[in-house]
């Protein structure tokens, strides 16, 4: 998303819509990204309650991956799952995965 | 011409009754002040119509200057036309407050009576508090006399409300010597002051529940920087409107409002730069040495934020010397906060006008004619020799 100018924002900051802050990607900030392995997962729910930021994606009581959009990558999931399925992988080597 | 002017009722207030005086046919939403020391008698008197019913004001009176701020901004941001008053250390107290309410664009009017700032323990007059604040977002006016306190008080109100400005106004009237002691001025009618100020229409509130709003929101380095150039905008945008609302003040009341005052100016060889109260003796002394063949002026700085070089400039261009007058502790600059402005207006329009600055009237010390004609005879001698050293000069000090 362009980063918008200052004539083209609200005054002083004020936030005009109520539930705004999902279209805050505080995925930015992230410099180590959480890797689920679905395979070890059993969907314990311990990352869902955990995560601050509400990122851990659940469908049919299932874990089905993290919103990326939105993870700071605290590594809170990651440190309370109890079947270590989540690793932190550093940003950088992470896209160069995914680019492969 | 006259006849064309509202009518206004004569009368003689203390310089912090008119302020409350104003307070009351303004009949803001809310005014939320710290009830005692450092606050002074605008408070007090306001408080007193608010129990006789005079206004329709929700008073809060919160335990200090800091909460004040806090619960004007509150007031603010629900819509509210929110006002406070107070001076020296309790305008210190607010410091932190005070960006936060130019950052979020709260148009509230605060009314401060100029004192300095201890230690050593002082309440009396000098420009201390209001300097200290002086790069805090707000727009920020002096006084000279009582009529001044009052046809500030009201235009503040339609500065910062202003759709282009959105900004805090504070304005400045001298501890004790306005403050304090009673002075001669013209009232407009309630209904004509009412008319002027208009009603005060918020675009967003806190409490519109059909349109839920956040203020003051946490902003990252992806946005803050952006959002405090608008307040840079909102300052630009004032150094128009102020002086519209002026006209427009004047056209109502006779009484035309600009950003600085000149006085026997034209011709003037040597003059003196002053804001507030002691331009009036400054005046006196330019009379003195006009009297003498001396052609000696004085240009009144009315409006400090936003600062109007062009305006200043214009005033002084063809001046040969000329002395700041700085009536605040402002430790550690080559001049001063006034002279400081100064100097960058004469210097950026390329203007060879000697310019020295003065520190004076600290901790309410009186500066009398006599000390200004010294101002003039220190200038006609930079004149003479074309040395303006030392240029921070400190007036009528125990130099020993």
């Amino acid at each position: 998303m362009k980063p918008k100018g200052w004539k083209e924002i609200s005054l002083g900051g004020l936030v005009a819509d109520a539930g705004s802050s999902v279209e805050y990607e505080t995925g930015t900030w992230r410099s180590l990204r959480p890797v689920i392995d679905l395979e070890r997962c059993t969907h314990c729910m311990i990352c869902w309650i955990y995560c601050p930021d509400g990122a851990i994606q659940v469908k049919n009581s299932k874990v089905v991956g993290i919103d990326l959009k939105h993870c700071k990558g605290c590594g809170i999931c990651a440190n309370e799952c109890p079947r270590k399925a989540i690793t932190m992988v550093e940003e950088s080597k992470a896209n160069a995965e995914a680019a492969k | 011409m006259s006849e064309t002017y509202a009518k206004s009722a004569v009368r003689a207030l203390e310089g912090d009754m008119v302020v409350a005086e104003a307070m009351r046919q303004i009949n803001p939403d809310v005014v939320a002040a710290y009830p005692i020391t450092p606050q002074t008698e605008i408070v007090q008197t306001f408080s007193e119509f608010v129990a006789d019913g005079r206004v329709d004001t929700e008073f809060i009176a919160v335990e200090s200057e800091h909460a004040a701020m806090s619960a004007c901004i509150g007031a603010s941001a629900a819509g509210a036309r929110a006002m406070t008053a107070t001076c020296g250390a309790g305008l210190a107290l607010m410091w932190e407050v005070l960006w936060c309410a130019s950052g979020m664009r709260c148009p509230i009017t605060m009314a401060v009576v100029n004192r300095s700032l201890s230690a050593p323990l002082n309440i009396l007059t000098d420009q201390t508090d209001m300097m200290g604040a002086r790069d805090a977002g707000w727009v920020q006016l002096f006084a000279e006399n009582h009529q001044e306190v009052y046809d500030n008080a009201l235009q503040a109100v339609r500065i910062a409300e202003h759709p282009d400005v959105l900004l805090p106004v504070m304005h400045g009237l001298a501890g004790f010597v306005l403050g304090h002691t009673l002075g001669r001025l013209e009232i407009l009618p309630d209904d004509v002051a009412k008319q002027f100020v208009g009603q005060y229409k918020p675009s967003h509130s806190l409490l519109d529940i059909n349109h839920p709003t956040t203020f003051g929101a946490y902003d990252h380095w992806d946005y803050f920087f952006e959002h405090k150039r608008q307040q840079w905008e909102g300052m630009n945008n004032a150094l128009k409107v102020i002086s519209e609302i002026g006209q427009e003040f004047g056209r109502l009341t006779g009484r035309y409002y600009g950003f600085v005052e000149p006085y026997m100016l034209d011709d003037a060889d040597v003059a003196i730069v002053i804001i507030g109260s002691a331009t009036g003796t400054a005046k006196v002394a330019a009379d003195r040495m006009r009297a003498n063949g001396i052609k000696a002026g004085v240009l009144k700085i009315r409006c400090f934020r936003p600062f109007p070089p062009q305006a200043l400039a214009d005033a002084l261009k063809g001046r040969k010397a000329v002395a700041v007058m700085e009536r605040s502790s402002c430790f550690g600059g080559e001049t001063s906060p006034v002279s400081a402005e100064v100097c960058s207006a004469l210097y950026q329009r390329s203007l060879p006008i000697k310019v020295v600055t003065y520190i004076y009237g600290l901790g309410g010390r009186d500066t009398v004619p006599d000390e200004f004609c010294q101002v003039y005879r220190d200038l006609l001698k930079i004149v003479d020799t074309g040395v303006a050293e030392p240029i921070f000069r400190y007036l009528a000090l125990r130099d020993y």
